[in-house]
């Protein structure tokens, strides 16, 4: 197919007119990783700690988390209030999340405010300030959270309910909210030992892309993160998963209309670029199978089948822990969830067994390039990429090989992946089984009465 | 730590305005800096236009386009995409409905992606196997959603709010199964003309080929009219609806309809805003509802402006057991700030924050897009975006009262909760 090749040449073009990120290592351990885009003048800034819910245990799940929403609430030198007020009032935008992974804090203002973010960040990750009775008004925040992203959401219950039983050791099994049981009995002082743990800068990154110098911001980072004293973090354990050996399955009953699967496929990750080959063959029967309209599962089981209303797959590579290759499938009007998950598997195993076209590799092939490409408009999601793939133990030079290693990859190789990975060995299957609403009749308008 | 004045806006965006052979409005961004060209198409076609009895046949019009068209079926149209690298999107509002485009600037792959979107626009055939199909999952999707407890709250809501009106609206079960593939031809054939389409688009290509993408784009739709959208009629008397549902928490909506895209308080209510419920962390209804008393997790307000007056909402999501408590809460933060508006010291925070943070609208060839595509719509000037930091700085403290006490009514706020506490 000619378009395929001719975008080829578009991203070689695109790739070589790319500035390469400036890396740095602090004397504290601190490393820091600086990229320069000069398409506009503003800044993101992120720091990522290598700890997230897989470096917790059983009973204080929920805590890394926790311990993200205490780093809002007040420093030895800032008071409560006074991070968000300063970033605010400097135009800037900021904010955090907690992955199974790692935490990362992020900033994003215009470019003459770096040093001030760089110093906010670098105050909280050694002068944090944890009051019991904040703590005690936050885990109340915590659980509302949850209750709005699990607890009345059965579809984000059947992914924790997917993981708890695809994982039989690995910390992978608990959701990174944490089980409500966990948050309840959550003290202070599981915060604060997270925090004495893990928050060091020899366990952190600093990802900044944007408009900037990257001297001058090695500069203010020296001033600002190379004042923090470097600290012993606590001895890492190697997380195996036992080999899995057989599917599973889990069932969920929770209000709903229309039967919905996932599946999830035991897949590894990235560890070596220059060398792996089958987590870039498994990014790519991800996208063929479930990337787009145009991917294998929509064509056969919305449009022809009428099996699904929606269908997607989704498979991340860059990973510290295990990988997995997801699909979600909701039913048609009518369908039960055992038509759905019996055509869900018979077109991947259709992939394991027969192979795909050079057609529809190359047109996943292209999505994912391109992918890359558009990936480039956003600062922010550039800084994720670099972020994510040193946090993961790879290297951020590993951005620029990606799109390489995409194009070297053959049908064979698509087929020898699916083949391996995409069978019920290493299968969990999780099934909404959709409980009715059941509403007690009384939902009536009443007139405001004045109090 | 030093605190400089706030940052000086930079060199604005630059946008090229004219009208196609066919009638319809172009703006251009030119941009070279990446190799990406974004498009958006969007005609006043959103659910507005439905009539109340056939709610949802916007929607699912706009979903027809993509089921096949004179030159390229369904599953060939995807696939063209796809093989393109491009991105197609659908965008569906109150006011809009249409597409948006990213595709790779380099040329082969451009003109694949740009041919079929114009053909989808212009000459879709509306098959009925896929309009089934597409009525069907409509269908199922509108059940769902009436299981789910935010899009139950949000539904209510808006009818509560606009009780004569199209924007409230909504599609049901009952009325999807009343529309017929006549309806959608129908429908196309009166909301996609020339005259209601707005072609947005930025990025790495030069004037002439702008000028022929929005040819190529335009050229064959049928004229068309230019939509009147009713007025919104007074404010219904604010009334509180409680719906039972098996869900942990309340969810708690307020709202009342407000502001228009081009009326004068835009900018005193979208700074005043920022205090009351826009700012995060700086907002009263954030630090009183969840800071102080950990009550919820998110809690807002905000104005979403439309062609005609869109709405004004605080929402808020809390533990069965203590939603009577909060939303008598946030009934007193919203009762206190339209009394008295915020305090000098809020505003002037508001306004650094807004100031300071323009150059972030507009960073990405993404948000400039989104930028643009409104301003086109709505018919705002071109310097609409350019002014921006100055209309902000020049907002006073008066006029955040004024506009407030004139719009919103707190007795006056219709109340949905959902998942009410027994």
């Amino acid at each position: 197919m000619v378009p395929a090749r001719a975008a080829f040449l578009a991203l070689t073009l695109v790739s070589g007119a790319q500035a390469s990120p400036h890396e740095f290592t602090l004397a504290n351990g601190l490393r820091l990783i600086v990229k320069e885009d000069h398409r506009a003048p503003t800044v993101v800034h992120q720091v990522w700690y290598r700890a997230g819910s897989m470096d917790e245990s059983p009973g204080t799940t929920g805590v890394a988390h926790v311990l993200e929403h205490m780093m809002f609430k007040g420093t030895r030198r800032f008071g409560l209030g006074e991070f968000s007020r300063l970033v605010a009032e400097a135009g800037g935008r900021d904010n955090a999340f907690t992955s199974t992974d790692f935490t990362v804090y992020h900033e994003q203002v215009h470019r003459d405010r770096l040093p001030l973010v760089m110093q906010l960040e670098a105050d909280r990750m050694a002068n944090l300030v944890i009051r019991p009775e904040e703590f005690a008004r936050e885990i109340k925040v915590v659980m509302e959270e949850r209750r709005r992203s699990y607890e009345d959401r059965p579809r984000s219950l059947l992914i924790e309910s997917l993981l708890s039983t695809a994982f039989a050791a690995h910390p992978y099994k608990w959701p990174t909210i944490g089980w409500m049981e966990d948050l309840e009995n959550m003290s202070w002082r599981d915060a604060r030992d997270w925090y004495k743990h893990w928050y060091a800068p020899n366990n952190a990154i600093v990802v900044v892309v944007g408009d900037v110098d990257p001297q001058k911001v090695l500069a203010w980072a020296r001033r600002s993160y190379g004042a923090l004293a470097r600290k012993a973090t606590p001895a890492r354990k190697t997380l195996a998963e036992p080999a899995q050996r057989g599917a599973k399955r889990v069932t969920v009953k929770a209000p709903a209309e229309l039967p919905y699967v996932r599946l999830g496929y035991k897949a590894p990750v990235l560890r070596d670029t220059a060398k792996d080959w089958e987590p870039f063959a498994i990014s790519l029967v991800a996208e063929l199978l479930g990337g787009s309209d145009a991917a294998r599962l929509h064509q056969v089981l919305v449009r022809e089948r009428r099996v699904a209303t929606s269908i997607s797959a989704d498979y991340e590579m860059v990973s510290r822990g295990p990988g997995m290759v997801f699909v979600e499938a909701a039913a048609a009007q009518g369908r039960s969830g055992a038509e759905l998950e019996t055509g869900v598997r018979e077109v991947i195993a259709g992939v394991a067994a027969s192979g795909v076209s050079a057609e529809e590799l190359n047109r996943a092939r292209v999505q994912l390039l391109a992918q890359l490409v558009y990936k480039r408009d956003s600062f922010f999601a550039q800084a994720l990429e670099l972020g994510e793939l040193e946090a993961s133990g790879l290297s951020f030079r590993d951005a620029d090989r990606i799109a390489g290693r995409l194009k070297e990859i053959t049908v064979d190789q698509i087929r020898a992946a699916a083949a391996r990975y995409l069978v019920d060995d290493g299968l969990t299957v999780a099934v909404l089984d959709p409980q009715p609403l059941n509403p007690r009749p009384a939902s009536a308008v009443v007139p405001r009465v004045k109090p | 730590m030093t605190l400089s004045a706030a940052a000086p806006a930079e060199a604005g965006v630059k946008i090229d305005h004219w009208t196609a052979e066919s009638g319809a409005r172009v703006n251009f961004v030119e941009s070279h800096a990446l190799p990406i060209v974004d498009v958006a198409v969007e005609f006043a076609a959103g659910s507005a236009y439905d009539s109340r009895e056939q709610a949802g046949l916007g929607r699912l019009t706009l979903a027809m386009l993509k089921a096949g068209s004179s030159r390229y079926s369904e599953t060939e149209a995807s696939r063209r995409i796809a093989d393109a690298g491009a991105q197609l999107q659908e965008n569906f509002d109150l006011d809009r409905a249409g597409f948006a485009l990213r595709s790779l600037s380099s040329e082969a792959e451009r003109k694949a992606a740009t041919q079929t979107l114009a053909d989808m626009l212009q000459a879709p055939l509306f098959p009925v196997e896929a309009f089934e199909r597409e009525k069907a999952s409509a269908i199922a999707n509108a059940r769902e959603a009436e299981t789910q407890p935010d899009r139950v709250a949000e539904r209510r809501l808006y009818a509560l709010m606009y009780p004569a009106h199209p924007y409230g609206f909504s599609e049901t079960p009952d009325t999807l199964a009343s529309i017929r593939r006549e309806d959608v031809e129908r429908h196309y054939r009166s909301c996609y003309g020339a005259a209601r389409a707005v072609v947005t688009i930025v990025g790495d290509l030069d004037r002439n080929a702008a000028r022929a993408l929005a040819e190529e784009l335009t050229s064959r739709l049928s004229k068309g009219t230019d939509p009147a959208l009713a007025p919104v009629a007074a404010l219904p008397a604010g009334a509180t609806l409680r719906v039972a549902h098996p869900s942990t928490q309340s969810h708690v909506l307020l709202g009342a309809a407000a502001l228009a895209r081009a009326d004068p308080d835009y900018f005193p209510l979208f700074v005043g805003n920022y205090s009351l419920g826009g700012g995060g962390f700086m907002s009263r209804l954030l630090r009183e509802i969840r800071e102080k008393r950990g009550y919820a997790y998110s809690v807002y307000s905000y104005f979403r402006p439309y062609e005609r007056e869109g709405p004004f909402l605080v929402g808020l999501e809390t533990r069965r057991d203590q939603a009577r408590e909060a939303l008598e809460l946030a009934r007193a933060v919203v009762g206190e700030f339209v009394k008295h508006g915020p305090t000098e010291a809020e505003l002037k925070a508001a306004k650094k924050s807004l100031v300071g943070g323009f150059p972030l609208r507009i960073d990405t060839n993404h948000k400039i897009l989104e930028q643009i595509a409104a301003i086109g719509f709505y018919r705002l000037p071109l310097a609409w975006l350019d002014e921006f930091p100055a209309r902000v700085e020049g907002v006073t403290l008066a006029q955040v009262r004024s506009a407030f006490a004139r719009r919103i009514d707190p007795e006056k706020l219709s109340i949905v909760v959902v998942g009410a506490p027994d």
